[in-house]
C-alpha cells in the first residue's frame, strides 16, 4: 500500500539532491539544472496533496501547472543570462562570477 | 491505486538518475541523467492519476527544457568536456545542510496526521482542469501567459546582447 508519505519523502529526497546540486557545483547552467530538479520534487507534493487529500477538487495540480510555466521562464531567462556572461568572460563557472563583489 | 513493487522501483531509479546528475563528471551526462529524472517525475503523476500533468511533463521538461539545457551546455563549453562539472568548495558542507533539510522535512512528514480522503479521483482529469483553468482561474490563467511572453522576449533581448546605443 503506498500512502501520501511515501510520496512526500520520495519528493524530500529528491528536493534536497537537487539542493545539494544547486549549493555544491561549480557550473550556472548544472545550477539550473538542480533548481529544475527542486521545482518538480515540489509539483510532486502538490500532485500528491492534490491526490490524497483532496481528489476531487484538482486545485493541486492547476497550481502545478503554474510552477511549470514559472519554472519554463525561468530556466529560459536564466540560460539567457548564462549565456550572455559566458560570452563576455570565456566562463560559466559560479565562482568567477564576480562583478558585484569588488 | 499503484502496486508497492511498481512503485519501488520507479522510485529507486529516479532517486539513482537525480544522484547521478548530481555526481556526475561531465555535464552532458548530468543533462542525460536529468532526461531520465524528468521521465521518472512524469510515471509518478501517472500513479496518482494526474494524466494531464504527466503528458505535459514529458512534453515540457523532457521536449523543451531539456533541449534548452543541452543547447546552453554546448553554446558555453570551453576545451574538453571530461571535467566540465566539478563540485565548488562547499560539496560538504552543501551535503550537509541538505541532509540537516532532509531530517527536517521528513520529521514533519512523519508527525503529520494527514486528513486523507477515501472520495475516488476523476477518471480523466483534462475536462475538469479545462473548467478550472478557464473559470475560477482565468485571471492567474492569463498572468502565466503574459509571463511568458515577457520572458521569451527577454530571454531573446538578453542572449542577443544589446548594442550601444549612439
Amino acid at each position: 500500500m503506498i500512502t501520501l508519505e511515501h510520496y512526500l519523502i520520495l519528493a524530500a529526497v529528491l528536493f534536497c539532491i537537487g539542493l545539494w546540486g544547486a549549493l555544491a557545483k561549480r557550473s550556472a547552467i548544472m545550477v539550473l539544472m538542480s533548481i529544475e530538479l527542486m521545482l518538480n520534487a515540489v509539483n510532486i507534493n502538490l500532485v500528491a496533496f492534490s491526490r490524497f487529500l483532496t481528489p476531487d477538487a484538482l486545485v493541486g495540480q492547476v497550481f502545478a501547472i503554474f510552477v511549470i510555466v514559472v519554472a519554463a521562464a525561468e530556466v529560459a531567462v536564466g540560460l539567457a543570462i548564462v549565456i550572455n556572461i559566458y560570452r563576455e568572460r570565456q566562463t560559466s563557472f559560479v565562482d568567477e562570477f564576480d562583478w558585484l563583489k569588488w | 491505486m499503484v502496486s508497492p513493487v511498481v512503485f519501488w522501483v520507479v522510485a529507486v531509479l529516479l532517486v539513482a538518475a537525480a544522484l547521478a546528475m548530481v555526481l556526475a563528471r561531465n555535464i552532458v551526462h548530468s543533462a542525460l541523467f536529468l532526461i531520465v529524472s524528468f521521465i521518472g517525475y512524469a510515471v509518478l503523476y501517472l500513479f496518482l492519476e494526474a494524466d494531464f500533468l504527466a503528458a505535459v511533463q514529458v512534453l515540457v521538461y523532457a521536449g523543451a527544457v531539456s533541449i534548452l539545457l543541452v543547447f546552453a551546455v554546448m553554446l558555453t563549453r570551453r576545451g574538453n568536456m571530461q571535467e566540465s562539472n566539478l563540485f565548488n568548495n562547499y560539496k560538504v558542507t552543501g551535503a550537509l545542510i541538505a541532509a540537516v533539510l532532509f531530517l527536517l522535512i521528513g520529521n514533519m512528514v512523519l508527525n503529520t496526521s494527514w486528513a486523507i480522503s477515501s472520495i475516488a479521483a476523476p477518471e480523466s482529469t483534462v475536462g475538469p482542469l479545462a473548467e478550472l483553468l478557464l473559470g475560477k482561474f482565468v485571471v492567474p490563467f492569463e498572468v502565466a501567459a503574459i509571463l511568458l511572453l515577457v520572458a521569451m522576449v527577454g530571454a531573446i533581448i538578453v542572449a542577443r546582447g544589446v548594442k550601444d546605443s549612439k
